[in-house]
């Protein structure tokens, strides 16, 4: 793979996710096996996290630790961001200092971008406001990818805040990348202008949305929306969009249902359904290992 | 004394060829074949002359933001874009919002010796919305318009008060029309771009609905309002009705919203954040309408000047706002006129005659005994934009690296020549 930086799936052709995955596979095999490689030793990746997350932030660090690299988080709430340095201030002083690649999260769409402009070292996107995620995007496919062996017709439901969702965005385009079908799901409040316009399926009754579906992914719904007027209690969204074992029967029989946690249990997802049979939540979480390996291997390891 | 010779001079309300000679700062007689041996003499074959351009709406950030610019740098990058006169917005810090600050503007104006530099001032004290600032005294120390510009006056009962007490000293009232309980937060226009970008959305009714709103209070009122920079096809409607309705409305769009659209955010080019934000080409398109059928009175530039630090960042963080001083001639020149949808006198009409009448300002219109303010313009020039090579402080152009035609090549300020 010839890139820098992975910044989104938006600049990923559809060749370049599949080697992705295919590394991932490989990755998944050393995961499984214990084993602990040192293709990137003498490497240091650095996590820069401007918002709070200890999945992601975890799942880099794993990922560089597998593959022998060392690895450095920048804590914003400790770090002279605090003191009003700017995003490309910080990018400049890691690369000073012998970093080889940046994990960013940002609150501000296009910060990664920003950041890889001004940088001659790689940079990952770990989330950028709204904007993607591609590496929680490259899990999701790859999870299901390993679940159903192809993505090619199948039906994908992604269900809650899509409006505030980089995880949506993201997952609408990798999974109409590789041949699925996505339709989204949420109150005219929580669905983006025109995001038809990205490829999936606008759909406001959840009932019909997950008819026939094959994954179904409901996202988490954030309490503080109801104060923005988005919607109105918990107990009428998941009478609507809750995903629950009374709606999965609409499903296909093979059907799958992923998240991208923390979950709200109760809220979009019933416990019966994230601790159940279909629920692949915790497969997504060791993917998600598998998968940063593969992005982090790809970049670093030329 | 200057002595333009064969000049095609291009009045609002006709095209003539004639000599132009100017005394004392002073238009003083127009005719084919003056001769006048102790003139400089300028040979305008070729060239087009219009009377000097008034921008109704420009930032210049004095005092208390000169990093960004200045009133000597700011005025001096209007007699680039052959501006003989600017308004500022009240938005400095302090804010223009007294009759002291008033005077600061207008003594820096004449120091300067560049364009002069009309301030408006604000509506409300400290642009809070609340108490009404002075405009009487504004207006007698020099202030040509009051406007509480990028913070609108919320309350109703405000603006419609505001409205009153304005016609009641004979000021005109601009109002930047804007509902920020709709906008806030958002930071391009919302939309399929705004989607894609994961940029958070303004959507268009925080211009129409404060538009709408507007017009109604002024309608009630019965006073004047010039709504600033129309930039959707619903507002552009609204002021349409209300003008058939016989309210006096008048309004202004800027060069980005006639030539650029929302596609510029797609690379979080921080120069293409702009509020109101850039719009799809439907809106695009309810523009240019508006300014054929004369919905839309003026253009103004809005000339927004940044640091390169300041824009230099996360596009959330980024200030609003993009240059336009020294190049919107040219955009409105390449986007209306060479595409036939406007022609020179309108585009006079829209960038000179207009601003002087809405304000009640010297200017506008190239005649025997009036003030020589004039831009030179050499319709034939096309050049690429290079914002490193501006005059203004200001280096955050939407249009950096655009390719433009018409170029203005000398500006006369009160019969002060600046040839370009």
């Amino acid at each position: 793979m010839k890139r820098k930086d992975i910044l989104g799936i938006k600049d990923l052709s559809k060749s370049e996710i599949n080697e992705l995955l295919s590394e991932a596979e490989k990755m998944r095999g050393h995961i499984d096996r214990r084993e602990r490689l040192s293709v990137l030793s003498g490497k240091t990746v650095a996590t820069l996290f401007y918002e709070n997350s200890t999945r992601t932030r975890n799942s880099f660090d794993m990922a560089a630790k597998n593959l022998g690299a060392s690895t450095m988080g920048i804590s914003v709430a400790t770090s002279s961001v605090q003191k009003g340095e700017s995003l490309i201030d910080t990018g400049k002083t890691l690369v000073a200092i012998g970093v080889d690649a940046i994990a960013i999260r940002h609150s501000a769409a296009g910060a990664p971008r920003l950041l890889a402009e001004n940088v001659p070292i790689s940079v990952l996107n770990a989330g950028d406001g709204q904007a993607e995620h591609p590496s929680q995007a490259l899990l999701d496919v790859f999870t299901a990818k390993r679940h159903f062996g192809d993505l090619a017709g199948l039906k994908a439901v992604i269900v809650g805040d899509i409006k505030h969702s980089r995880v949506a965005r993201s997952d609408v385009l990798a999974f109409t990348k590789l041949g699925a079908s996505v339709t989204v799901c949420a109150p005219h409040t929580l669905l983006p202008d025109a995001i038809e316009e990205m490829g999936a399926a606008v759909e406001t009754d959840f009932d019909k949305a997950i008819t026939d579906a094959n994954v179904i992914m409901p996202l988490r719904i954030q309490l503080e929306r109801m104060h923005g007027a988005y919607f109105s209690t918990i107990e009428e969204y998941r009478e609507y969009y809750g995903v629950t074992e009374r709606r999965l029967e609409r499903a296909a029989a093979d059907s799958v249902v992923m998240h991208p946690a923390p979950i709200n249990r109760g809220a979009e997802i019933d416990g019966d359904v994230a601790d159940g049979v279909k629920s692949l939540i915790e497969e997504q979480m060791t993917n998600g290992v598998a998968v940063r390996m593969a992005m982090l291997n790809c970049l670093l390891s030329a | 004394m200057l002595l333009l010779k064969n000049a095609t001079v291009v009045n609002a309300d006709g095209m003539t060829e004639t000599d132009i000679l100017i005394e004392d700062g002073i238009i003083s007689r127009m005719a084919s074949a003056i001769d006048e041996p102790d003139a400089k003499i300028v040979d305008c074959e070729g060239k087009l002359v219009f009377p000097g351009f008034i921008d109704m709406h420009c930032h210049l950030r004095d005092p208390g933001q000169t990093h960004k610019e200045t009133i000597e740098s700011g005025s001096r990058a209007a007699v680039f874009g052959g501006y003989t006169a600017v308004c500022c917005m009240p938005n400095t810090t302090p804010p223009l919002d007294n009759e002291a600050m008033i005077t600061y503007v207008r003594s820096r104006s004449a120091s300067a010796g560049n364009a002069e530099v009309y301030p408006i001032g604000a509506i409300t004290r400290g642009q809070e919305g609340g108490q009404l600032t002075e405009f009487g005294k504004m207006k007698a120390a020099g202030a040509v318009a009051v406007s509480d510009d990028g913070k609108p006056v919320e309350s109703g009962a405000v603006m419609l008060n505001a409205l009153k007490y304005a016609k009641t000293f004979g000021i005109p009232l601009i109002s930047h029309s804007e509902d920020k309980s709709i906008s806030d937060g958002g930071v391009v226009n919302a939309g399929e771009n705004a989607t894609v970008s994961g940029l958070r959305g303004i959507p268009r009714a925080a211009e129409s609905a404060a538009v709408a709103r507007d017009v109604l209070l002024a309608e009630e009122a019965d006073a004047a309002i010039h709504i600033a920079h129309v930039s959707t096809a619903r507002s552009v409607d609204a002021v349409r009705r209300a003008k058939e309705r016989g309210v006096k409305v008048t309004c202004e769009t800027c060069p980005h919203y006639f030539s650029a659209t929302d596609d510029e955010i797609l690379s979080y080019n921080t120069n293409a954040k702009i509020n109101p934000p850039l719009r799809a080409q439907s809106d695009l398109d309810a523009v240019i309408a508006g300014i054929k059928d004369g919905t839309i009175d003026v253009i103004a530039t809005d000339h927004a000047p940044h640091s390169r630090d300041e824009k230099n960042r996360e596009f959330d963080y980024a200030p609003f706002g993009s240059v336009g001083l020294e190049t919107a001639f040219s955009v409105a020149y390449t986007h209306l006129v060479l595409t036939d949808n406007i022609k020179l006198t309108d585009l006079c009409r829209l960038m000179s005659y207009k601003p002087a009448e809405i304000l009640g300002l010297e200017g506008g219109r190239i005649a025997e005994g009036v003030r020589a303010d004039i831009a030179v313009i050499d319709p034939d020039a096309e050049y690429t934009v290079d914002a490193e090579n501006f005059v203004s402080k200001g280096k955050n152009s939407v249009f950096d690296g655009w390719r433009l035609k018409g170029r203005v090549v000398r500006t006369i300020v009160g019969g002060k020549d600046f040839e370009l």
